[in-house]
């Protein structure tokens, strides 16, 4: 799928090219010369309809004398031998010279790039020149200069003194512009991060997000677990895309170690992917409720979501589907009970949902708040390289699900919902109609369940090999990529996780909204602080 | 673990067990708050880098299931109207200074109760260059519940556990201010 491409490009950059590699099917990895690289990541942006999908960097001075960037692109597959619709990757790798730690910013000709050279600044002390805000992003201002947690000869055990240097935040100033501080402690009971307003009187004129303050150096923390173990730090990743997460990081080390699991562990993964997106879409549709202050519609949101909890606990032992991942398949089956349990319980959730949404979304009142409100266009979503519901919602047609299929997605048939509007109604409705598509798919594996084994067995995995593992989350995709090292242990293990891509699209999309509106805006996107911050 | 291994009860069986156990739990929880205070409970939460998982949890406890409320407890926005402090997470480097300043503007007699293994003990993430390893090392904590999340009932058995331990608290304190010459403050 990825020879086309590569030939085209081969072609216009033949002077740039070291080497190419295709590791695993689908996955082509092509070394360039770092001169070119700005120009081949512009070909494939602007001319072959790609995006930048996750960025990683990478301390291989012990492997090859040098630090690594990759560049991951997820490009529309074409040619003779590829399905309509589908996509593939193309990574980007080059060498970056310990005497010289410093690469060249993509950021200027692809937003997208912004956030993940401000963490590899941060994290392994590589400068991308060019970059136009080159401030601070995960590692606040009480981290000393000099200290790079990602470098190998960092030991994760290691506290640098706290110090304390001002952080820059971007003001606006004016007669009648006032500042409105909100966080890292919030009112409600949710995740932290400080968040600036300023406004004249009740419009919001600038925002400004401060997140990263849950880092926690999950990713060098992968480094130094065995992988068996590690799946338990992808659980908890983020709460509530649990399933989500730990699927990504099997799917990628069962490539690396190219077995094959069996098909019922296929499938019923997908079911649990489709349980997670279900409680969770649930429960964002009643959490909306709570920011308009119609608290009947929260409170039968809440309910519906509490009885899907309740049934994910009767199926898998826990309430946020933790435990049943295993690299190689799955750790529990499903019971011939339980597979009539699941059906009995979402034709009745499936009936209550519809009559809730009958209720809630054609209330003028509620609808006065939600259309209109938060409006993020495409153009801005497709430069930040916003994904999923977010996406969805404003026009842009990407579900992983669909373009890349994994697990059990090529065996069932579904819709994608898409709209245009990119306003909070829009975010909501494409939430409603995934929710009845998720019944659809999850009725359809359990009719066509295949019998056998649930899992092969994993001892070890083959060491300086990479591969990427990915997954449509509630909040849309999350990319992981990890290599591997001896001992069955892992070198490097990026997480992309799909809050972290569509955070900078709010801030952004704030402006010229109320105030009171900024929870609502907030709610419609629900992203995840944990899985940002990492 | 095996597949054998954990076998679950009827969902429903189940599920009416926990419901059974919930009515009772709270009516009890109610009782004491009652005689300590003679009002509800108010409680503050605090992420100190959880996975979210835990406030998922403490969120539920509103749902109308739960229903908290109705025991008299209360989730309060400000820690200076909170007698309890709801801490989760591992204690993030980066939250660090914000978990001391709740604290410090929590009024006393305060209880601090850490929610999930991470709090209890720095589960998964220890002490690393990011992760302080448990809200202890950084704040006295009263009452532990473990749990990767703690379900809903847990957390509310934890509360249970911090009444006795406030009640406690209050006597010493009393004895303690009698013992000086000062008067005695009643809660």
């Amino acid at each position: 799928m990825t020879d086309t491409y590569f030939n085209e490009l081969t072609t216009q950059f033949s002077y740039a090219f070291l080497d190419s590699e295709t590791p695993v099917p689908d996955e082509l990895y092509i070394t360039v010369k770092p001169e070119a690289c700005v120009g081949i990541c512009r070909y494939l942006y602007e001319k072959c309809g790609a995006s930048l999908v996750s960025m990683v960097g990478s301390d291989e001075r012990p492997l090859n004398g040098g630090f690594r960037l990759y560049y991951f692109f997820s490009l529309p597959g074409h040619g003779s031998s590829v399905p309509q619709g589908s996509r593939s990757f193309v990574n980007l790798q080059m060498k970056v010279d310990e005497r010289h730690p410093e690469f060249t910013s993509i950021t200027p000709y692809m937003p997208a790039a912004h956030w993940y050279e401000r963490e590899i600044q941060d994290l392994l002390g590589l400068k991308p020149v060019g970059h136009p805000d080159p401030r601070r992003l995960v590692l606040h201002e009480n981290w000393p200069k000099g200290f790079y947690p990602l470098r190998k000869d960092f030991d994760y055990k290691t506290q640098p003194p706290r110090t304390s240097e001002d952080f820059e935040m971007k003001r606006v100033e004016g007669e009648g512009v006032f500042e409105i501080p909100v966080g890292p402690v919030h009112a409600g009971i949710i995740e932290p991060g400080h968040f600036r307003f300023s406004s004249v009187g009740e419009k919001i004129l600038n925002l400004e997000a401060r997140l990263f303050y849950k880092h926690k150096g999950t990713e060098k923390l992968a480094e130094i677990l065995p992988f068996t173990k590690g799946l338990f730090l992808a659980e908890r990743i983020c709460g509530v895309c649990s399933f989500s997460h730990a699927t990504s990081y099997c799917q990628a080390l069962e490539k690396i170690a190219n077995i094959q699991i069996p098909e019922r562990a296929h499938y019923l993964r997908t079911i649990f992917l489709e349980l997670e997106r279900l409680y969770n879409h649930v429960g964002d549709v009643g959490n909306i409720c709570a920011g308009t202050g119609l608290l009947v519609g929260n409170a039968q949101g809440m309910l519906l979501k509490e009885k899907l909890m309740e049934l994910n606990e009767a199926i898998t032992g826990n309430r946020y589907l933790r435990g049943m991942n295993t690299v190689g398949g799955l750790r529990r089956d499903l019971s011939e009970e339980k597979r009539i349990l699941i059906l009995s319980t979402l034709r009745q959730i499936q009936k209550e949902f519809k009559a809730l949404i009958d209720v809630i979304m054609f209330l003028s009142t509620q609808r006065d708040r939600l259309e209109t409100t938060g409006i993020l266009s495409q153009q801005v979503a497709r430069d930040l390289g916003v994904v999923g519901v977010a996406a969805r919602a404003s026009g842009l047609d990407s579900d992983l699900r669909r373009d890349h299929p994994y697990a059990a997605y090529d065996k069932v048939s579904f819709k994608v919902p898409l709209r245009t509007e990119g306003d909070v109604s829009a975010r909501v409705w494409i939430r409603i109609e995934e929710v009845f598509e998720s019944i659809r798919i999850i009725e359809q594996l359990l009719d066509t369940l295949p019998s056998g084994d649930i899992r092969v067995e994993v001892k070890e995995i083959p060491p300086y090999k990479y591969a990427l593992g990915y997954t449509e989350s509630p909040r849309g995709a999350n990319i992981h990529w990890i290599m591997t090292a001896p001992d069955s242990r892992l070198y490097r293990y990026k997480i992309r996780s799909a809050s972290y891509v569509n955070w900078p699209a709010v801030p952004l999309v704030v402006p010229g909204n109320i105030v009171p509106d900024f929870p609502l805006i907030n709610k419609s996107f629900n992203l995840c602080y944990s899985c940002t911050d990492l | 673990m095996d597949q054998e291994m954990i076998e679950f009860q009827k969902p429903e069986e189940n599920q009416e067990v926990l419901r059974t156990h919930l009515e009772e739990l709270g009516n009890h929880l109610s009782e004491k708050i009652g005689k300590i205070f003679g009002r509800s409970l108010h409680i503050r939460e605090v992420d100190s880098g959880s996975c979210n998982a835990c406030e998922w949890e403490i969120t539920a406890l509103s749902n109308p299931v739960y229903d908290l409320e109705r025991f008299g407890i209360y989730f309060v926005a400000s820690p200076r109207h909170a007698d309890v402090l709801l801490v989760t997470g591992p204690v993030s480097r980066n939250l660090y200074t914000a978990l001391l300043k709740t604290y410090e503007a929590t009024p006393e007699p305060k209880l601090v109760i850490a929610v999930g293994a991470c709090a209890c003990s720095g589960g998964l993430f220890q002490k690393g260059y990011a992760s302080l390893g448990g809200v202890d090392k950084v704040l006295p904590v009263d009452v532990y519940i473990p749990g990767c999340p703690p379900r809903p009932q847990a957390i509310l058995q934890g509360l249970l556990l911090a009444m006795d331990k406030l009640e406690q608290k209050i006597r010493k304190r009393n004895f303690s201010d009698l013992h000086e010459g000062d008067t005695c403050h009643r809660p």
